[in-house]
């Protein structure tokens, strides 16, 4: 059996609020193979973004393991964590989090100034990525001078420069209109078809049937956990959709 | 991050908020400024004191008659002399270690051909030349017989020379000090200002004989050997305090002063008294260093409060910058470094400011200003050390906020 990427086993999160303990995550034990496009589903303050930001290696779980691509990145803390992130994830957020005042080519670089990448080969890289999101006139623009969508691509260049294992995306599409939705899961779509393992937070289920497996939470429980046979290509639907209007 | 990549950020971060940045660093500014300003003027009131002790030798005693009052003041200057040309013989022959030159001196109108001139007459011997280490430009000094008999000759300064005989040679002429001729036989050297800033050139010597008996003197005066005042120089490298001690025993002795009388004379160590003048230009050194530590104190609290508000503004920014990697040390040196380029730009327009204002006091008070590279470095170390200082708190709040808080912060 092939080692799964990810690897949690009764993941728990509480947060102290007063004098409560508050469950965010009560036992999650998720496997994720390499190459997966999940999406992660339930009501809000079920758990999504507690289980994203252990999965990024953001927070540490109260109790539970985590092993990512056969690391147990459960037992780091503080700067290792930070090296995990810098090396292995790609975060995708829903407020796309760009840097204000500064160009989208310096935007993409900036997980590589952190690996310690020189200026030279950080700029390479960094166009090529904008050049893979769609963007590569849009290099020297700064965040206030593109659109949603433009700015949540520049993100998702951001994701992958670093060549990651996995790109965490907690509602990409919150902040984005249906039609520049569509675009955005297209490329993460086309990303997953590269091998690029994707887990992805939605609350809509026009997002999540482009997904290959579903997990609904509830109160820091997974509930449900099925495969979709057969996910919709996003990048059809865009087809149709330019039809029809 | 390396140190210009975080310069960098720094530097744009700063640019956001210029009216801010600027603001910020102005207790800097000033404080720096103050320090520059500070030991400028400290620096230079110093050098001139020096030069002053050096011009007129470290090793100079000034006796003067009648006692020190509780306030320092003499009494019975003028009317009362209790030296004598004697004392000023008696410290030669018992003291070897010191040369006296006994002085009488007064004003006196001098004239020659058309021009003429008030300046002072300075009755003394040619030890006179020695103690103050004065060389004669030109002629020659007194002989013994000139000294002894009253000769009417005279030796003049520099000022004298220019006011009375403009273009002429001065030696051998004979000018007329209260109507009595006197020939030049020599010309002083320039000597400049003295410390309290009279013209040490405006001078007519002649031998202290003939000052008592022709130009200054009284019967009364000329009865007693009277003098004003006796100079004295201690050999050079001799402890000249030591020297100060052996001089007042003597004239206390000659003077038969009971053990518990106080001295009938005012005994006076040049340097000390200029020491005493540096004292007073120190306090004013040290008032503006109180100046600069304030302010340099609260630039640094504002700096402090500003780089606050800043990682607060950013939090979102700085909860992304851990996301895609940044460790602890990253987020600690960019707001170090914002911090210490805030107080360096603050520091290197205060440096601008400081030797400006220096510049100007300079020119305005005329005071004396010493510009020196060590006081510009210190004035950066100091802004330097501000800023990491009062930047660290603000820094290391950033890079210990927890990732997931600071990128949920609204
Ligand atoms: N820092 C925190 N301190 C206290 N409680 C927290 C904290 N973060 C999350 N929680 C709680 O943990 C629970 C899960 O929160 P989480 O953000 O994971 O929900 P979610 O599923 O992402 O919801 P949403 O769909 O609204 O984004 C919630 O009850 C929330 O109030
Ligand atoms: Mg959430």
């Amino acid at each position: 059996m092939p080692e799964n990427l990810i690897h949690t086993r009764e993941l728990v999160k509480t947060y102290r609020v007063g004098d409560n303990d508050i469950r965010a995550l009560a036992g999650v034990s998720v496997d994720i193979a390499r190459g997966e496009f999940t999406c992660v589903m339930g009501p809000s303050g079920s758990g999504k973004s507690t289980f994203m930001n252990m999965l990024g290696c953001l927070d540490r779980p109260s109790s539970g393991e985590y092993v990512l691509g056969g690391r147990r990145v459960s037992e780091l803390q503080g700067d290792e964590l930070a090296e995990v992130r810098n090396r292995n994830i790609g975060f995708v957020f829903q407020t796309f989090n760009l840097l204000a005042r500064t160009a989208a080519v310096e935007n993409v670089e900036l997980p590589l100034v952190y690996a310690g990448v020189p200026l030279r080969e950080r700029r390479r890289r960094a166009l090529e990525m904008l050049a893979l999101v769609g963007l590569a006139e849009r290099a020297d623009h700064q965040p206030a001078q593109l659109s949603g969508g433009q700015q949540q691509r520049v993100a998702i260049a951001r994701a992958l420069v670093t060549q990651p294992l996995l790109i965490l995306a907690d509602e990409p599409t919150g902040a984005l209109d249906s039609h520049t939705s569509l675009e955005i899961m297209a490329l993460l779509q086309d990303l997953n078809l590269r091998g690029m393992t994707v887990v992805l937070v939605t609350h809509e289920a026009d997002v999540a049937r482009f997904a290959r497996r579903l997990l609904r939470f509830r109160d820091g429980h997974v509930v449900e956990d099925e495969a979709n046979a057969r996910p919709e290509d996003a990048q059809a639907a865009l087809a149709t959709q330019k039809a029809a209007a | 991050m390396n140190v210009l990549g975080l310069l960098r950020v720094a530097l744009r971060a700063l640019a956001v908020n210029k009216l801010r940045s600027a603001l910020t660093m102005l207790g800097i500014i000033i404080g720096v400024a103050a320090v520059i300003v500070m030991i400028a003027v400290g620096g230079g009131a110093q050098a001139r004191v020096e030069e002053q002790i050096r011009a007129l030798g470290s090793n100079l005693l000034l006796i003067l008659s009648g006692a020190r009052t509780q306030s320092g003041v003499r009494l019975g200057v003028g009317s009362n002399y209790t030296l004598s040309e004697d004392d000023a013989i008696a410290i030669n022959r018992e003291i070897p270690e010191a040369i006296a030159a006994p002085a009488l001196r007064g004003g006196a109108q001098v004239i020659w051909g058309n021009s003429n001139w008030a300046t002072q007459i300075y009755g003394t011997t040619n030890h006179y030349f020695d103690v103050r280490q004065w060389q004669l430009a030109d002629g020659r000094v007194f002989e013994p017989a000139e000294l002894s008999g009253a000769g009417k000759v005279c030796i003049v300064g520099q000022t004298v020379v220019r006011q009375l005989f403009a273009d002429a040679n001065p030696i051998g002429q004979v000018i007329r000090i209260k109507r009595v001729p006197f020939t030049v036989i020599g010309v002083l050297e320039n000597k400049g200002q003295s410390m309290m800033g009279t013209d040490q050139d405006d001078i007519i010597v002649v031998p202290i004989a003939t000052a008592r008996g022709r130009v200054l003197g009284s019967a009364n005066l000329a009865k007693q050997r009277a003098v004003s005042t006796i100079w004295v120089k201690v050999a050079d490298d001799l402890d000249t305090k030591a020297v100060e001690e052996q001089v007042r025993a003597l004239l206390r002795q000659r003077h038969r002063l009971q053990a518990d009388a106080e001295d009938d004379f005012s005994l006076r160590n040049l340097a000390e008294i200029m020491a005493a003048r540096e004292a007073s230009s120190r306090v004013l050194a040290l008032l503006l260093a109180a100046v600069a530590s304030v302010s340099l104190v609260v630039g640094g609290i504002g700096i402090m409060n500003i780089m606050l508000v800043s990682v607060t503004e950013r939090t979102r920014e700085i909860g992304l910058r851990m996301a895609v990697g940044a460790r602890t040390r990253d987020i600690l040196g960019q707001f170090l470094v914002e911090a210490v380029t805030l107080s360096l730009i603050g520091g290197l327009a205060g440096i601008a400011i400081g030797v400006g204002a220096a510049v100007a006091i300079a020119q305005v008070a005329g005071w004396r200003i010493l510009l020196s590279p060590e006081s510009v470095l210190l004035a950066v170390a100091f802004a330097f050390a501000i800023g990491v200082f009062f930047g660290f708190y603000p820094a290391r709040k950033a890079a210990n906020l927890n990732p997931v808080e600071a990128l949920r912060f609204e």
